[in-house]
């Protein structure tokens, strides 16, 4: 592997090294290396670009890391990743994808994810997407994630998209049945004329479920986003959807939470917020000694932590 | 040594120019405690964020430690050694309140040090290291934090813009203990801006301003008992309620 692919991997993974426990490395479309453990199988799909990721019933501490990282100028993919999560398995799994693009041509990486999380079970979904390369070419992803969730499951999604991709439509679906706990918190920051569109359907569909969806999105230069995180409360549930974003330069921000409530016992709130840095925050670290960049960059990095 | 010559400042209204401070004479010797207090709307916070150069005067001179500052940003005062406790401090979504603490001391700490801060202005100190400085604070916590940030800055003068404000009865106590351990420790300037009688008698000099001039100052015990006689009972501005 050379350093443009080794930086890659510490981008989106922190990859320094081979990672310990399960993993699965893809680059330009082809296995970089693979290794299953006794309680995870990683296999290849037989009918369509992608793998199976199997987890033991009551797999606990481990993890699972599955980067994909793209160097060919030109290189477009769609990949489908299905996971089973064995019931009161509790894992770590870090996706991610990373395009470095030197030329000229469109590189994209269009990952559809798909998780089956048995009754009781527990995963942390950490995702990176990150972008560089001098060249032209314009750097894509669109990511679809999509989680089924047995009764009593609990998935922590964090998704993460600093700098470098120039498109991206973001889809996530959550069908979560009873006594459920779903976390979703997304970062974005685009720049230059980036555009990114995030979607988002979470169903709270059996009691006793809990939602919450964090959103921090930072818009520079002449970039656009819009977000659309829709939530229904099918049964006695409650949740929360929270999407806030920090506008500078020219950038456009659309945000459109939506919550629907379907029963009578669903609780719903949703929040929204646009603006720019507010001038007394700057001034505020100015008066502890920072220069107006300096206070900006950390307003920016808290928000986006 | 804080001198300040000829200040004034206006801004424009729908009925014209309003004069806030009139070519305000100042001289606050190091290690001082100055209490500035006066009316609302006489010129108080203007006069203070001046000295922070958070406004540009239309006139006049700040020098601090012999060196004209008058035309220095906000941040090169600040790294002079100045240092401003805003009287609405803002709030930072994401930014933790060791985050700020950090800023402000110029470096990381250990946990012991930011417990120190916080504890100083009446915070449980666990319930805090990991708040974030967002809306979930009250107004009096996030006042506590930001007189917190002030001492962690360790700053040669000290601003604070009605610390009193939204500070509950007990926590007020504490608040002017710190501030009379500040003076007695660290040999820092302080200017407090206050209407509280028992910040004000923690004073070494107590300044008035009045419709933008400096009408009064001297030793608390000189100028107090005249600021109180002219006051009538209906509109006083010195409070006592939180004493």
């Amino acid at each position: 592997m050379n350093s443009i692919e080794k930086n890659l991997l510490v981008q989106i993974a922190d990859l320094h090294e081979t990672p310990i426990g399960a993993y699965n490395i893809r680059e330009d479309g082809a296995a970089a290396g693979r290794k299953s453990t006794a309680n995870i199988e990683i296999t290849t799909k037989t009918d369509k670009p992608g793998i199976d990721i199997r987890i033991k019933p009551h797999t606990k501490n481990e993890s699972v890391h599955i980067p994909v990282i793209i160097t060919k100028t030109g290189y477009t993919e769609i990949v489908y990743n299905d996971f089973y999560i064995g019931e009161g398995a509790d894992v770590l799994i870090v996706a991610g994808c990373g395009i470095h693009n030197s030329g000229c041509d469109t590189s994209q990486h269009d990952g559809v994810h798909t998780f089956y999380l048995g009754r009781g079970s527990r995963v942390r979904y950490v995702e990176k997407h990150y972008g560089e390369g001098e060249g032209t070419g314009e750097r894509i992803m669109n990511p679809n994630t999509i989680i089924y969730m047995e009764e009593g499951s609990y998935v922590e999604l964090e998704t993460a998209q600093i700098r470098g991709v120039d498109s991206t439509k973001r889809y996530t679906k959550i069908e979560a049945s009873a006594d459920c706990e779903v976390f979703v918190t997304e970062r974005l920051l685009t720049h230059g004329k980036q555009t990114a569109v995030s979607e988002m359907d979470i169903n709270m569909n059996g009691a006793g479920g809990k939602a919450k969806v964090v959103s921090r999105s930072v818009a520079q230069d002449e970039s656009a986003q819009t977000f659309y995180p829709r939530m229904s409360g099918n049964a006695p549930c409650f949740g929360h959807v929270q999407c806030d974003s920090i506008i500078m330069g020219n950038a456009k921000v659309r945000s459109i939470p939506e919550i629907a409530a379907n029963n009578v016992d669903a609780q719903l709130v949703h929040e929204a917020a646009i603006g720019r840095i507010a001038g007394d925050q700057l001034l505020k670290l100015m008066t502890l000694g920072l220069t107006s960049e300096e206070a900006e960059d950390k307003i920016l990095s808290g928000f986006l932590k | 040594m804080l001198n300040i010559r000829g200040l004034s400042y206006s801004v424009e209204t729908d009925k014209g120019t309003q004069s806030i401070l009139k070519n305000v004479d100042l001289d606050i010797d190091s290690g001082r405690f100055v209490v500035i207090t006066g009316p609302n709307g006489s010129g108080k916070t203007t006069l203070a964020k001046a000295i922070m150069g958070l406004i540009k005067p239309d006139s006049g001179t700040i020098s601090y430690n012999g060196a004209d500052i008058t035309g220095l940003s906000v941040t090169e005062r600040a790294k002079l050694g100045i240092s401003y406790g805003f009287q609405q401090p803002p709030r930072f979504k994401g930014l933790l309140v060791t985050d700020l603490l950090s800023i402000a001391a110029g470096r990381d700490m250990q946990e012991g040090e930011y417990c120190s801060y916080l504890t100083q202005v009446g915070l449980c100190t666990s319930d805090y290291l990991g708040r974030e400085i967002d809306a979930a604070l009250s107004g009096g916590e996030l006042k506590r934090i930001e007189i917190a940030t002030i001492l962690a800055r360790g700053a040669s003068l000290m601003i604070f813009d009605e610390p009193e404000a939204g500070i509950d009865l007990w926590s007020f106590t504490r608040l002017t203990d710190t501030f009379r351990s500040i003076h007695q420790n660290t040999g820092a300037t302080i200017i407090i801006i206050s209407h509280q009688e028992r910040i004000i008698r923690l004073a070494d000099e107590l300044v008035l301003i009045s419709g933008g001039e400096i009408t009064q100052r001297g030793s608390v015990e000189s100028v107090l008992p005249q600021i109180l006689d002219d006051t009538v009972p209906e509109c006083a501005y010195i409070g006592e309620a939180a004493i």
